[in-house]
């Protein structure tokens, strides 16, 4: 572990020839391989990239059993459609709960943005508001699964086709709800510390006794902004496949 | 982009490399994102079917990605070598799903020809 001093000598960024050559240097150097960047946004960087082989396993396993089954697929299209207005729009729902995910990656970006302006108020702010869109989107999840449980649709089975549906729309969307439902905890907890002001006075924190710094705000921007990924992702493959 | 991360000058703390963006870059990938969802969204609404469909959804998936990934996760101004750490693994998934599409057209086969129809 790597303290602020440390990281001021061994981390700099020194000049280095461009692409592969420099990448090998960085490397080869001896001392840490990721110059400039701390280590705590080293650690959620890899974190996302293990994260993204389980969503990644998910989603292969969700097509394996799509192309390999002889039941018709059941339409999304149609089974994700909502009334309203008496005539039926397809994928309405989950048109929305993209477009709340989207919003909230975009204030937890000009989270990240304000704090490091170190403008406290404005940060915890757009924290807050990144944690309302995420708990709505947690909320419309739950209205989902309700709709299609009370329809039948269950990991075993459902009215439309081949049984592999449920089970993959349950484990994927299921994986993916309890990503969100971290996040808004993980942003409420760091909305709070920044709204105290723990990262102007540089405030140990209560578990790991560290300095506090604004940078928690981008690695909690960074896992939030990866929620938002897998979503791009489930959205174009699990929905509109 | 890559110019851009090797030849940063050198920072004292770590904490204080983080390049600072107007909001307005923040805003109008926030307003790219809406266009690109929308787009994907019509091309369920309009029933397109096909090679089209697929291109399509591809399409606007990556682009959607590339966005997130590199402005609003800030990749684009990372170092090289953690663009690589982080971005190269992920291609092995890629093999995985050529040898899944295998294996499930094999599953599909074994299937019609030994049980008929069914699930």
């Amino acid at each position: 572990m790597m303290d602020r001093a440390a990281s001021s000598t061994l981390g700099d960024a020194r000049a280095r020839p461009p692409g592969w050559r420099g990448v090998a240097d960085d490397w080869s150097s001896d001392q840490r391989a990721f110059k400039n960047v701390s280590w705590g946004k080293v650690m959620m960087w890899i974190f996302l990239l293990s994260d993204t082989f389980i969503f990644s396993c998910f989603l292969l396993s969700y097509m394996t059993v799509r192309m390999s089954t002889t039941a018709p697929w059941p339409n999304p299209s149609e089974v994700f459609a909502l009334e309203i207005g008496g005539k039926p729009i397809p994928l309405i729902l989950i048109a929305i709960m993209t477009f709340i995910l989207i919003s909230s990656s975009g204030t937890m970006a000009m989270a990240v943005n304000f704090g490091y302006r170190r403008e406290r108020r404005t940060t915890a702010l757009l924290m807050l508001a990144t944690a309302a869109f995420g708990a709505s989107f947690v909320g419309m999840q739950a209205f989902e699964w309700t709709k299609l449980i009370g329809e039948g649709v269950r990991p075993w089975g459902n009215p439309w086709g081949a049984y592999q549906f449920g089970s993959s729309f349950f484990m994927i969307t299921g994986f993916h709800g309890t990503h969100v439902t971290i996040g808004v905890i993980f942003l409420l907890i760091m909305a709070h510390k920044v709204w105290r002001g723990d990262f102007d006075r540089e405030r140990r924190g209560f578990f790991t006794s560290r300095k506090g710094h604004y940078e928690i705000v981008e690695i909690t921007g960074l896992y939030w902004h990866f929620v938002d990924l897998v979503w791009v992702f489930i959205f174009a493959f699990f929905y509109l496949w | 982009m890559n110019q851009a991360t090797v030849h940063a000058p050198a920072h004292a703390a770590a904490h204080a490399t983080v390049p600072q963006h107007s909001i307005k870059l923040y805003l109008m990938v926030w307003g790219w994102l809406f266009v690109l969802s929308t787009c994907s969204y019509l091309v369920d609404y309009f029933g397109l079917q096909g090679t089209l469909r697929w291109s399509l959804i591809l399409l606007f998936m990556i682009v959607k990605a590339g966005l997130i990934v590199g402005v609003f996760m800030h990749m684009a101004w990372e170092r090289l070598a953690l663009i690589y750490a982080i971005l190269v693994p992920p291609v092995a998934v890629l093999v995985f799903v050529g040898i899944m599409i295998f294996e499930s057209d094999y599953t599909f086969f074994t299937r019609v020809q030994f049980f008929g129809a069914g699930s």
